[in-house]
């Protein structure tokens, strides 16, 4: 294959074994793509299994041979099913709710706003409803900061939508939310304090699959005075255990050791 | 800190719990399934007390504590498989059969089944113990003569880990695994002389029964000095780890199939119901917790089925996505009979069925009929344990890797009508063993401290209104009839 200098030849090539892989309808062997491309063997297996990786190829475990993967039909969609979400993050959530006795919720774009996929009730045995499925506000709540931050579009349509005041520090102008959300991006996890409901502040932090896309948000949400301290700022303790357990999570869905 | 040791049917895992019943470190590692006729499944277990000993000092090394700072080692284990090992070089003279080996179908059909369930609790099966080391004393040229002189020792996987563990010291099973070898007398809790017999198993080579909970000896080389003060069958342990220590408290763990044990007390309940009697746990010298058990054959295998065999869904999560995307089932069920019903109906030749089809139904509808079917399986053992003991379940303790499911937990809630609730920690088996171990050694004090460390990770409500589920559970029934009907 011819190599056009800037290009990233690997880009490239996966590219090339897509096409491939999408002009037939048979399913190919390794050694067909590396012919068919003029690749060494190795270097065509070693794209494939990127690519099934990725999801964008699948291999039948009984041929060995190749087909396009169902990540392609879902490429619109995020790239990961949130009930998966759920289920690669149980075990973190519940740790995490375990170790700052406070309730945990992960959360995704729905539209303009935020769905609860995933609610571990604060470990205090008091009486709580599962909240799995309701829909919050995106810019007024620290799971919907952070997921704003990373997904431009869906920041603008939530300003276009206007941005409607639930308290009085809900941040009700466009560069405020813009100036919020460039901090998240800077510093990693984001806070809402009292944004949405009066006596109440969450702490977020982002949920990255492979190649770094934002799959999801992760935060813990309970009273301003367990939350913040006496400065209304977010406890350190606290915000490092929520990064900690949207890294954990994030190794995990991407597949990083 | 404490240690458990969850040696399961396809992988051992060593976990550090802390006085508040966190995990501070979990090491895992799987071993292989050996299959070598049809029928026969085999483990290594030389290789399982090897990866145990490994994964100690990976734990203890991931956790950067020594021996000292271990308080005592609880052990949990999968139950039933057989291992037979020579006294003085500690080698298995066989591998180990495992609980799902059927091998051994013609020797179970030859028992008298009233006579075994009145002493053991148990419907002669080929899961349990005794005719697996009956096989092992038939087919292997000069075991019988070796086992009654006393050179080959027999144990189920909890005996195996701690005679190793305390350097071939000590033989011993705890009650809930020698409950499940089909050779315990239920009431007496020791050896029954004419089943031993009946099977025709050398005395000198069954371990002593010990209780689940009690300082068996000390762990040799691999954390010298360590008290070993607990051992439990898996679902036992879930059921100690569910906190369920109140007669009528139920536990369920969903996973490939599903495990129903409810705690019936200090008697013994005998099932009407086609449910199992079982020892449930006993600590120290108190009295034995007896429970029921129940069991889904089919249940996480049959959302796989969907995912490998049809080819619906691309990871067993995403069929709770599919189902989302209808209201409801549209009518359509399906019984996942694959291999017969199981409790309470014991239909063998029954086979799957999908009913209710009409060209409305989706492939929404059915992921939706897959998590109900797990449903109402649930509901129907639920029933039998409710008839059998004469108290009536007041909520459901969950775990395991389906309680992820959401709306699989709502519709569990849904049918049974009581709420469904999921602890925090997620590993109760593991967390069971180190209850027990730690109430042997005062590590905890006593059961009300136990309870203390559980909280609610989440808890489902009915929502559902009672003449819908009348009428839901009346159809499942019908679709359950279809199942037998159509292989008879």
């Amino acid at each position: 294959m011819a190599h056009v200098p800037g290009m990233i030849q690997s880009v490239e090539r996966s590219s090339a074994v897509l096409r491939l892989l999408a002009a037939g309808p048979d399913r190919l062997r390794v050694k067909e793509i590396a012919d068919a491309l003029g690749l060494p063997k190795s270097t065509a297996h070693s794209i494939l299994r990127t690519l099934e990786h990725i999801g964008f190829a699948e291999q039948d475990p009984r041929t060995a041979r190749y087909r396009l993967g169902r990540g392609l039909l879902e490429l619109g969609r995020g790239g990961l099913d949130v009930n998966e979400l759920r289920s690669r993050a149980l075990d973190w959530a519940d740790a995490l709710a375990s170790r700052t006795v406070e309730s945990v919720r992960i959360g995704v774009l729905d539209g303009a706003a935020v769905k609860v996929v995933h609610h571990v009730f604060r470990p205090d045995d008091t009486t709580q409803t599962m909240e799995i499925g309701l829909v919050v506000p995106a810019h007024a709540t620290s799971l919907g900061k952070v997921l704003l931050a990373y997904d431009a579009p869906a920041a603008d349509a939530v300003v276009r939508g206007g941005l409607d005041p639930y308290t009085r520090k809900t941040l009700t102008h466009r560069r405020d939310l813009t100036a919020a959300l460039a901090e998240i991006r800077r510093q990693g996890w984001g806070y809402a304090v009292e944004e949405w409901e009066p006596g109440r502040a969450g702490i977020a932090a982002p949920t990255r699959g492979i190649g770094g896309l934002v799959v999801g948000a992760i935060g813990i949400y309970g009273p301003v005075e367990r939350v913040c301290d006496s400065r209304l700022r977010p406890r350190a303790a606290l915000v490092e255990q929520v990064r900690a357990t949207a890294e954990s999570i994030s190794r995990d869905l991407s597949g990083r050791p | 800190m404490i240690l458990a040791i969850d040696q399961g049917t396809t992988s051992t895992r060593c976990i550090l719990f802390d006085r508040r019943a966190t995990v501070v470190a979990v090491a895992r590692a799987e071993h292989p399934q050996s299959y070598p006729r049809p029928g026969w499944v085999e483990h290594d277990a030389a290789r399982i007390w090897r990866d145990t000993q490994k994964l100690i000092k990976r734990v203890m090394a991931s956790a950067g504590i020594g021996p000292a700072q271990v308080a005592a080692i609880g052990i949990a284990n999968q139950r039933e498989t057989v291992v037979v090992w020579d006294r003085k070089t500690g080698v298995p003279v066989a591998p180990a059969i495992v609980w799902q080996d059927t091998r051994t179908s013609e020797l179970v059909s030859a028992l008298d089944a009233d006579f075994v369930r009145e002493r053991t609790g148990l419907p002669p099966a080929t899961y349990f113990s005794a005719p697996k080391v009956r096989w092992l004393l038939d087919h292997t040229p000069g075991l019988r003569e070796r086992a009654e002189k006393g050179e080959v020792l027999f144990g189920t996987m909890d005996s195996w880990l701690i005679w190793n563990l305390t350097g071939g010291k000590h033989h011993l099973t705890d009650v809930t695994n020698a409950s499940r070898t089909m050779l315990m007398d239920l009431t007496t809790l020791r050896w029954d002389a004419s089943l031993v017999d009946v099977c025709t198993i050398p005395h000198a080579m069954l371990p002593e029964i010990r209780s689940s909970s009690e300082v068996y000896g000390a762990a040799d080389s691999v954390l010298p000095g360590v008290p070993i003060a607990a051992a439990m069958g898996d679902q036992q342990a879930a059921l100690f780890g569910q906190t369920c220590f109140a007669p009528g408290d139920v536990k369920c763990t969903y996973g490939t199939g599903g495990f129903l044990l409810m705690n019936t007390g200090a008697t013994p309940v005998r099932s009407t119901h086609g449910l199992l009697t079982t020892v449930g746990y006993r600590i120290g010298n108190e009295p034995v917790a007896y429970a029921l058990e129940g069991s889904i054959a089919i249940a996480g295998s049959l959302v796989q089925w969907v995912r490998d065999g049809l080819g619906l869904i691309g990871t067993a999560s995403e069929i709770e996505t599919l189902a989302g995307t209808v209201a409801d089932n549209g009518g359509c069920y399906i019984v996942p009979a694959f291999s017969g019903l199981f409790a309470p109906h014991w239909r063998s030749e029954a086979r799957g069925v999908i009913v209710g089809l009409t060209s409305y139904i989706t492939k929404g509808h059915l992921a939706r009929a897959v998590l109900e079917a797990t449903g109402w399986q649930t509901r129907e053992v639920v029933d039998a344990m409710n008839a059998d003991s004469g108290l009536a379940l007041t909520a459901l303790n969950v775990d395991g890797g389906m309680t992820s499911d959401n709306l699989l937990m709502q519709i569990v809630a849904d049918v049974l009508d009581v709420p469904v609730v999921r602890p925090m920690v997620a590993e109760t088996v593991s967390l069971g063993a180190a209850y027990a171990a730690g109430l042997a050694v005062g590590y905890w004090s006593d059961l009300q401290d136990l309870r203390n460390n559980r909280h609610r990770a989440g808890r489902w409500l009915s929502a559902m209104d009672a003449g819908r589920r009348a009428a839901e559970y009346q159809r499942w029934r019908r679709a359950v009839d279809c199942a037998v009907l159509f292989s008879s």
